[in-house]
């Protein structure tokens, strides 16, 4: 099992580890709840630096990252990310990345700890030789500051946070520590994920802490992660995406830029995008409990032999949303399944899902 | 870790308290509440003649922002009495699980069913073990 460099701090704060890809992670410090709500109304604070890190450099990189990567990299400034993913040749994903151009010949990609390995190995077999492919996965550690206090808090440190503008990344000092910083997140709200060598995590996650505090930064944990991407409908890998799902299903098409022919996947994205679909992600309501990943949905009032009894989907994603003080749940359902009224198993008995927009939470402006 | 000495426990983390009226109160303890976290739903069974929990059967349940948990009934009885409080505030189980966080007041099949619970001792020992 893996540690990331600041397992010591977790264990001392007394955080509940849990496996996570392979990982020891913190899924709570004391509430996921608590933790959860830091984030919407103050600040918090995650360790990821389980994510990988893969860098493109040389000539060729700007031609790889077009080839391998479902967004137009080629349309990237220097100093600016965009989402993006990896897709197979048969439209489905084997990642969903964030690409962040560091210089002209210089590409940074952040993947997910899960698909870490396989992502590394798909680059080094699909690049076609004319951009290094370095792995600093090991040498780097991923901090995330969230929450519409985490600027402010950032810029207590270095008042140069604060003219980097959303999906801008540049150099911070953070402490004395030189930290890659880019105004991205995975909560929903505004924020900084900060890049740091290994050996430097301690000191950056220690002295926000103790800087953040009085603006109520607070450590969180994975569980709350989870609670505050589905809020957003933001996809989780593993749920909401896999390798035969397409991004045009998962309502992450707008990140597809099919203007490469030569683009891994481009047939069947291009396919996809012309509404060769078989599923389309839902956002419901649950009442009666929680439904969780897997549960499958059904038109209401279908009852077992009935002709409608096939489920019509399965729920990707499904908790609690603290902000909202309800169920919440996102599924794959078929593109044809009509409006509802649906109902979604939970615990074994059928439960009323009424659709709702996706997200289910959108930061106040 | 708070383990009152004048209920029963056991093994699933439940507690039972007898009432002086003969009737018992069941609700999970504060191991428990810590365990599952947050607790964010709870379904109870609904207080009628008609019914009866089963010693050892599934009688409610517990969810957790990660987790949902059944609760087994410590003893065989009628249900007399739910939490109504609960559904809107279950987060009460986890401020206070042997106060406000209690679930179902039971009218026992047979009060002396509570002697083969486990004591705070035991389950003491039984906690101790667990967080080894």
């Amino acid at each position: 099992m893996r540690r990331t460099p600041l397992y010591e701090d977790h264990v001392a704060a007394g955080a509940r580890m849990v496996e996570f890809a392979g990982w020891q992670m913190p899924v709570q410090y004391n509430s996921i709840v608590a933790e959860h709500h830091a984030v919407r109304r103050a600040a918090g604070l995650f360790d990821v630096s389980h994510m990988g890190e893969v860098e493109l450099t040389g000539p060729g990189a700007e031609a790889a990252c077009a080839r391998l990567f479902a967004n137009d990299a080629r349309s990237l400034a220097v100093g600016r990310a965009q989402y993006s993913m990896i897709a197979n040749p048969r439209g489905g994903l084997i990642d969903d990345i964030i690409v962040y151009r560091l210089g002209a010949e210089r590409f940074l990609v952040c993947v997910n700890a899960s698909n870490a390995a396989a992502d590394l190995a798909w680059i080094r077999e699909h690049e076609s030789g004319s951009c290094t492919i370095t792995d600093r996965s090991d040498a780097t550690a991923l901090i995330a500051i969230q929450g519409p206090e985490a600027v402010a808090i950032v810029a207590m440190l270095a008042p140069a946070a604060q003219a980097l503008v959303r999906f801008g990344v540049g150099e911070l000092q953070i402490a004395g520590v030189r930290a890659l910083a880019a105004r991205t997140g995975y909560t929903g709200e505004d924020g900084f994920e900060l890049f740091v060598d290994a050996g430097a995590a301690t000191t950056v996650w220690r002295t926000l802490l103790e800087r953040g505090g009085e603006r109520g930064l607070i450590p969180c944990g994975l569980g709350a992660r989870d609670t505050l991407r589905l809020e957003a409908a933001l996809p989780l890998y593993g749920h909401e995406l896999g390798p035969d799902t397409s991004p045009f299903e998962a309502r992450i098409g707008w990140a597809v830029k099919l203007n490469r022919p030569d683009m891994i996947g481009y047939q069947a994205l291009s396919a996809a995008a012309a509404g060769a679909v078989r599923r389309k992600l839902v956002g419901f309501f649950v009442e009666g409990g929680i439904a969780r990943e897997g549960a499958p949905v059904f038109a209401a009032g279908s009852a077992a032999g009935d002709a409608a009894e096939r489920a019509v989907g399965n729920v990707t994603s499904g908790s609690h949303s603290p902000t909202l003080g309800r169920a919440v749940a996102m599924a794959l359902i078929e593109i044809d399944a009509g409006a509802g009224p649906f109902e979604i198993e939970v615990r074994g008995k059928r439960r009323s899902a009424v659709v709702t927009n996706l997200p289910f939470y959108v930061k106040r402006a | 870790m708070e383990i009152p000495d004048d209920l029963h426990y056991t093994k699933e983390h439940e507690w039972v308290r007898v009432e002086p009226d003969g009737t018992v109160t069941i609700g999970i303890t504060d191991y428990a509440q810590e365990q599952l976290g947050d607790i964010v739903f709870v379904e109870l069974p609904k207080p009628d003649d008609e019914t009866f929990v089963l010693k050892d059967e599934a009688f409610a349940v517990v969810e957790s922002v990660k987790a949902a948990s059944d609760v087994y009934s410590p003893i065989t009885g009628k249900v007399i009495e739910s939490n109504d409080d609960l559904p809107d505030n279950p987060n009460a189980i986890n401020e206070d699980p042997y106060g406000d966080g209690w679930l179902v007041r039971l009218e026992p099949k047979n009060v002396d069913d509570v002697e083969d619970l486990m004591t705070s001792e035991e389950y003491e020992e039984l906690v101790e073990g667990l967080e080894d």
